[in-house]
């Protein structure tokens, strides 16, 4: 599904190389989870592979079904099935959520060359998904993200999550600023998403999260290299010891 | 003396070379017009209130051409149940405007009223000569003296509908001057809706004398001609617990200046002006110019006035808030905002309070930004264009000021406005 080569990665105004040739491949249907220490370079990888202004390549090579994703802009690569939950959601003052929800949706139907979805047909969808999310119609109306708490802005992330459908979900520290029970409430989102043809990419702190999202495979990520891969037992050793045995093992 | 010799010339090439309307109950008003347009001179630069709106286009004596639009888009307000009144080029359409009555209201001509003992004469040049101080505004003067036609409307109840003067341009040298009077008696309510280009130049003034209690909504687009140059002046004057509420769109055009002063001298009236405008190229000039005086207690005002520019577009805002000793409990609110969407475009604001009461809350803001690339490039990673998004975005930034539109189909109307010039505007 997402294969990444030796991806270098420096920043575009300043002579700091951030990534230092990341490898990893993430079969279909899978969910994998990737740790570290601040600064390893976690959240970086995540905004290269959307398309973010501010990165600079300077080697290796990233591909979602064997199309380069590093040449096509950050909408293209949504088309092409790439979904990145940010781990700060953006407000927009002025857009509603139902108008964004909408607009992207059927964006993404037209740069896929499908028919777009009918307004009956979207609010029927909409309002199902958002039901599993405990979001109500007031959620929906509202700017997006703009006076959401820390859960409803995750939970809405979700949300387009499941109205875009996507091959292939990049979920940035979606567990930072939540309560145990939101971040029950997202991660049941998440499960009820999997699938044979969706693989996820879960970034986080903690292994709290990987309880309620159960990864197949748990990639240790410190300064811009992954450096330990292993079942989910890795993060409970994580958990458990920190991360300095790990950075000293590979030292 | 030098100056004012200076001063006088361009003044009196234009007076001569227009003809005052005689006889009728406007006759002295348009005589005393004339007379103080001679004291004060048309506009200049030098001019506190002109120092970033080049007059000169609005003065010389005859106006510079300007080309037809051709659309095929469907008028704006087409699907609202309206009484309809048309000018084309400045001159009433009978065949193309409704029958004139309509209940509650009572609408007549201005070229057409004669007798003397009009109610308009307590109106017509009356406002628009007190909201000449403390700042001049000459142009105003000039259309009391000299504006050829317009509609007087008495409001009496409560109408049906709303009221519609629509303008169409034919003419690539139009220069015309309109002016409206409409007068609101107590209780009484009506919407007057105004699109579409007057003239190649237009100089157009609005009075609205609003009784106690009554109410006065104002939906206004201005027309999508690349080339017209307008100035508007509109005058209101409050009375308790009235309302005023005045929104214009302004898309195109190389030169549009709106004045509107407002003056509350009853208790608890509102009194709230807005405006959008969309500029694209060097060519467009957009000034919207406010002045509201509080002379009466917990009233309130509000002016917010969003302007988005690009290809070196240039927007100006002056917006003046005076509360005059004894205006307790005034509440005014202003904000200006641009979003410049190149480095070649400008924003220019001064807003101004004046403040002579002590038992009051004023506040102002101004601001000039970018897209916001964070918001940009969320809605590119949900899969929407570059284009779109940006598009999303700029409606967003005007849908503050679109929101003053209290009426939900016209604020739909409006916004759609803004869509399809977004859409043809493409970058």
């Amino acid at each position: 599904m997402l294969s990444i080569k030796g991806l270098k990665v420096k920043l575009e105004d300043e002579d700091k190389q951030i990534l230092k040739g990341v490898d990893l491949e993430i079969e279909s249907g899978t969910v994998h989870a990737i740790m570290g220490p601040n600064g390893s370079g976690k959240s970086t990888l995540s905004y290269v592979l959307s398309g973010k202004d501010g990165y600079e390549v300077t080697g290796g090579s990233a591909a979602l079904e064997d199309v380069d994703l590093l040449e096509m802009d950050p909408e293209e690569r949504a088309a092409a099935g790439l979904f990145l939950a940010f781990q700060y959601p953006v407000e927009i003052p002025g857009v509603g959520n139902m108008t964004f929800l909408r607009t992207a949706v059927n964006a993404q139907r037209k740069t896929r060359g499908e028919e777009e979805m009918s307004a009956a047909e979207f609010l029927k969808v909409v309002r199902a998904r958002a039901k599993d999310l405990q979001i109500d119609a007031e959620m929906l109306k509202r700017p997006v993200n703009v006076g959401f708490s820390g859960g409803e802005k995750k939970r809405n992330e979700i949300l387009q999550m499941a109205m875009l459908e996507p091959k292939m979900c990049i979920l940035d520290e979606t567990d930072s600023g939540l309560d145990v029970d939101a971040m029950k409430l997202v991660a049941d989102g998440v499960n009820a998403l999997r699938s044979e043809g969706r693989s996820f990419l879960v970034i986080t702190h903690y292994q709290r999260l990987l309880d309620h999202i159960k990864p197949d495979f748990v990639h240790i990520m410190a300064d811009g290299r992954i450096i330990k891969t292993g079942g989910p037992e890795l993060a409970l050793e994580v958990e458990n010891n920190g991360y300095a045995d790990i950075l000293a093992e590979v030292a | 003396m030098a100056e004012a010799a200076l001063k006088q010339t361009p003044t009196d090439a234009m007076i001569a070379s227009l003809q005052m309307p005689q006889g009728g109950w406007s006759e002295a008003a348009r005589k005393d017009a004339l007379s103080r347009v001679k004291t004060m001179g048309l506009p200049q630069r030098r001019d506190e209130y002109w120092k970033y709106t080049r007059p000169d286009t609005l003065v010389q004596v005859l106006p510079a051409p300007a080309a037809l639009r051709k659309s095929d888009e469907t008028p704006l307000f087409d699907q609202i149940d309206r009484l309809k009144i048309v000018f084309v080029d400045g001159v009433f359409d009978a065949a193309a405007s409704d029958d004139l009555s309509l209940e509650g209201i009572t609408i007549e001509r201005l070229a057409e009223a004669g007798s003397d003992l009009h109610w308009a004469r307590d109106i017509y040049g009356v406002l628009e000569t007190r909201g000449q101080t403390p700042v001049a505004r000459p142009l105003a003067a000039l259309n009391t003296a000299f504006a050829d036609d317009g509609v007087l409307i008495h409001v009496t109840g409560t109408p049906s509908k709303p009221v519609n003067i629509i303008y169409r341009r034919m003419s690539e040298t139009a220069d015309a001057m309109l002016h409206h009077c409409i007068k609101l008696d107590a209780g009484a309510e009506m919407t007057l809706l105004e699109n579409g280009p007057v003239a190649a130049r237009h100089n157009g003034v609005l009075e609205v004398e609003i009784a106690d209690k009554a109410a006065f909504h104002h939906v206004r687009a201005q027309g999508r001609d690349h080339e017209q140059r307008a100035a508007t002046h509109i005058f209101t004057r409050l009375g308790t617990e009235s309302t005023f509420k005045s929104f214009t769109l302004t898309a195109n055009g190389m030169m549009t200046r709106n004045d509107c002063i407002i003056e509350l001298t009853g208790d608890d009236a509102a009194a709230h002006v807005a405006g959008a405008c969309v500029g694209d190229g060097a060519d467009f000039h957009h000034d919207d110019t406010v002045f509201i005086t509080h002379d009466a207690v917990n009233c309130e005002s509000r002016q917010v006035f969003k302007k988005v520019l690009r290809n070196g577009a240039t927007g100006v805002f002056q917006g003046k808030i005076l509360v005059k000793a004894g205006a307790q409990k005034t509440d005014g609110y202003q904000i200006s905002q641009s979003l410049l969407l190149d480095e070649d475009s400008q924003f220019l604001a001064k807003p101004e309070l004046e403040i002579y009461a002590d038992d009051v809350a004023c506040s102002h803001g101004s601001t000039s930004g970018a897209i916001d690339e964070d918001a940009l490039f969320y809605l590119r990673s949900r899969g929407v264009p570059h284009g779109a998004a940006t598009d999303l975005l700029t409606l967003a930034f005007l849908a503050e000021a679109v929101m003053e539109v209290e009426d939900e189909n016209l604020r739909e109307d409006i916004t759609g406005r803004l869509g399809s010039w977004l859409e043809r505007h493409a970058s």
